[in-house]
Parts: C-alpha cells; sequence; structure tokens
C-alpha cells in the first residue's frame, strides 16, 4: 500500500490519481499506524510554508515523517518542507535535508512556471529517462543546490530539481503532472 | 532551458465544450474530458477549462467534472468560471485543478485574489483579463466581455500581480476570434508592467501568430481554442513548426 500524507496543503488528489493510474493502491492519510506501515510514502503539498508546517506540528506529523523509514517521496511544497528552513512565513522545516529554501529574486518571472529540463546524476529515480525530458515546475522558492542534490534545474540561477538522503527523496516538479516522464520518475520511485 | 508552453482553451457552458466567435455565436465543440485526454496526449503543455455561463448565472462550476479530468489527464490544468468565494476555489483545487482562474470576481472583489493565494498559493492563482481597446486605451472587461468596467488594464494587471496573483491570461477581445494574431502591443505593456508569467490569448489563427507572440513579447505562454478544436493546426505540428524556428519549446 502506497500512503499519501493528508494535510492542509492541498493537490493530494492529483497525486493519488497519478498513483493509480499507474495501477497502485494507495490511501490519503494522517494516521501514524498507516503512514509508518505503507510500502512507500508520498508528502505532496501545494501550498504555503509556514501555514503548513504549523498544521504538521498540530498534529505530530512532523515527528511521524522524520521517523519514516522506507522510501519517502517528498513532491514541491514536500521538498520544501523536507529542509531545514523556508524563507516562506520564515518557518524552519523538517531538516531531513540540510538545505535552506530562498525566494527567487525578481531577475525573471516568478513563479518557476511550466516545462523545464534537468541535469540528473546516476540516480535510480531517474531510470529510463532522456537528458532532454521536461518536467513541470510551478513555485517561488527554491531549494539551494547542496550535497544532497540529484537533479539541478536552472532558472534565474541553478537550484535543487532533486534531493535525496538516504530513504528520503524530493522533486521540486510535479511528477503528477508531468506527462509520460513524470509517470517514469513516480514509477521509479514505486518500484524503489 | 523553459519552455514556451501551448495552452489550448475549452470554453465550457452546460459541461460541453463551446468557443465564440468575439463572445457571441456559440458552437460546439465537444466533450471536455475526452477532448482533455487527446490533448494531453498530442503534447499541450497545459489545459485550461472556463466555464463561460458561470458568472451570470451565478452557478458553481461543475467541480465532478473537475473531477473526471483530473482522473483522465496527467499534465496541469486550470479552472474558471463562477469562483467566487475561497471555498469555491478550494473546492475546485481538492478536485485536482492545479490553478483556479478569476476573472469578473476578482474585479467586483479584489481581496479575493489574496485570500485565495494566502489559502491555496499564489502559484495556484490566475487572474484573467478580458480587455478592448477602446478610444486609444485598453480597459477591462467582465461577464464575458459584456460590461465595460472603466479600469485601465494595465493598473489593473499590476494591481492583481500585487495582491498575490501568480499568473494573468491577457485576452484582447479586439483579436478573440479575428484569427489575425494576438495583440502584440498590449502583451508587451502588460508584460513589462509585472513580475509574474503572462499568458497570451486571443487571435490565434495560425502558427505564425504563435511564432510572433513568443518572438515579440514575454508571454510565457500562448492560449488558443477554435483553431486547436476544429483540427485548423494541429498541437505536434505547431510544436515542431515552433520549434524548427528556435522557440524553446517541450
Amino acid at each position: 500500500m502506497i500512503a499519501i500524507l493528508k494535510y492542509n496543503a492541498g493537490n493530494t488528489q492529483s497525486v493519488e490519481n497519478a498513483v493509480k493510474r499507474l495501477g497502485y493502491e494507495c490511501v490519503v492519510t494522517d494516521d501514524r499506524q498507516l503512514l509508518q506501515s505503507a510500502e512507500k510514502v508520498i508528502f505532496p503539498g501545494v501550498g504555503e510554508a509556514a501555514s503548513a508546517m504549523e498544521y504538521l506540528r498540530g498534529k505530530n506529523l512532523d515527528e511521524v515523517v522524520k521517523s519514516l523509514t522506507q522510501p519517502v517521496l517528498g513532491i514541491c511544497l514536500g521538498l520544501q518542507l523536507m529542509c531545514r528552513y523556508s524563507e516562506e512565513g520564515d518557518t524552519n522545516g523538517l531538516g531531513i535535508f540540510d538545505v535552506d529554501v530562498k525566494k527567487f529574486p525578481p531577475k525573471d518571472k516568478v513563479p518557476h512556471m511550466g516545462w523545464n529540463t534537468i541535469s540528473k546524476s546516476e540516480n535510480q529515480l531517474f531510470n529510463r529517462l532522456l537528458p532532454d525530458d521536461n518536467v513541470y515546475f510551478v513555485h517561488s522558492y527554491y531549494a539551494e543546490l547542496s550535497q544532497f542534490t540529484i537533479a539541478e534545474c536552472d532558472y534565474i540561477l541553478p537550484f535543487s530539481a532533486a534531493l535525496q538522503k538516504n530513504n528520503f527523496y524530493a522533486v521540486q516538479f510535479h511528477t503528477e503532472k508531468s506527462g509520460t516522464v513524470g509517470e517514469q520518475i513516480l514509477t521509479n520511485f514505486l518500484k524503489l | 532551458m523553459l519552455k514556451k508552453r501551448i495552452i489550448p482553451c475549452f470554453d465550457i457552458k452546460d459541461g460541453r465544450v463551446v468557443k465564440g466567435i468575439n463572445f457571441v455565436g456559440l458552437r460546439d465543440a465537444g466533450n471536455p474530458v475526452e477532448l482533455a485526454a487527446q490533448y494531453a496526449l498530442a503534447g499541450a503543455d497545459e489545459l485550461v477549462f472556463l466555464d463561460i455561463m458561470a458568472t451570470e448565472q451565478n452557478r458553481k462550476t461543475l467541480t465532478d467534472l473537475v473531477s473526471q479530468i483530473a482522473a483522465e489527464i496527467n499534465i496541469p490544468f486550470t479552472v474558471g468560471g463562477g469562483i467566487n468565494l475561497v471555498a469555491d476555489a478550494d473546492k475546485i483545487i481538492r478536485s485536482g485543478a492545479d490553478k483556479i482562474s478569476l476573472n469578473s470576481s476578482a474585479v467586483k472583489s479584489p481581496q479575493l485574489i489574496t485570500d485565495i493565494a494566502k489559502t491555496l498559493g499564489t502559484q495556484a492563482v490566475v487572474v484573467a483579463i478580458d480587455t478592448k481597446l477602446i478610444n486609444g486605451k485598453w480597459e477591462v472587461f467582465i461577464n464575458g466581455g459584456k460590461i465595460a468596467t472603466g479600469l485601465n488594464t494595465i493598473e489593473w494587471a499590476k494591481k492583481a500581480s500585487q495582491l498575490g496573483a501568480g499568473e494573468l491570461l491577457l485576452t484582447s477581445m479586439n483579436n478573440d476570434g479575428t484569427k489575425s494574431g494576438f495583440a502584440i502591443d498590449i502583451l508587451n505593456l502588460v508584460c513589462d508592467s509585472v513580475d509574474i508569467p503572462v499568458i497570451a490569448s486571443g487571435g490565434a489563427g495560425s502558427k505564425e501568430h504563435f511564432k510572433e507572440v513568443f518572438t515579440k513579447t514575454k508571454a510565457t505562454a500562448a492560449l488558443a481554442a477554435s483553431i486547436f478544436h476544429y483540427g485548423e493546426v494541429g498541437i505536434q505540428e505547431l510544436k515542431d513548426y515552433l520549434k524548427t524556428e528556435n522557440i524553446a519549446i517541450r
């Protein structure tokens, strides 16, 4: 069973649809036991960092996510919340990745919205992808490059398109909205 | 490099896709769910659904249509029409849409932009602006282009952006339905006035019009309806053409 973390940031429906289209069973839940016993956990999110963190802390879900030992995939805001700190609402995150999330400087249109290519390192998450494959981004804040960066994107400046540390994976783009390329990445994660 | 987006737009009335010629004289162009899946396969970068009768009839966009579309397609889509409350927007996003689009309701109650942006994030809020050139001035129109507001288009674009819009969808009513090309002048004025992405809309009649809008303006996306719906230009054919013209296209 795949568990999708239920919290106050939207978009769980799209992720659920995508997982189901790939033929996997999933449950959208904030139940500690269900999350801990799931084969894989997806931490999606579209929304605002500070209010999302407040909600997670209020339900003790921050500790639950940090304690997970199976593969976990953060998507978009999920990635940002897995970092140490976010400038959005001046909030601390879960600190899984010791990385800061910052607002894009206004040197080009913000949000970074649309399809972009990423430079990927060798990682199972990117099996069967081509160098020119595009994925869909929508975000105004970005995670800095770090030792955990497994894919990089360049918009205004180079930033982390994907991060990994042990069982924790995270992508800034929306796998669930990135067409067949996104489906391949999601499949790669679900097969880990 | 960030790609320019090609966005087919579906004007929805009674759960079906229609397209107006200068906003009157509607023709039926098909089933939205089937069309959405077809377009996603054909390479559309994003989709927009506008419930064009929702505002004037004061009814809500059907969330089950949104759910059906979300279950079917794997690319982003925006839903607009009849969104007057944060709760309306929340319902649509929770049904699987990525963004909501505000038009008349944002003009009548600009605070709505901020309220929705705070709840769902600025990236989820598109402000659609219907504009018409009147006596040398670009003015904002609402209620499907039927009511003049007296608002200056550039001022409204700036204000919408400051209030929390994540993107603007600018439709020139002078060009819409004419197939004579996008309104390059007002697009440039708006793109230069705001820091958020702008989608060009109204007037697409040929592949060359897309090239023109991407080379002569900073629009990051171009939207069209009838040329796609009636098969005059195929999405893939258009994207192949733009690639050969060195425009960044997925």
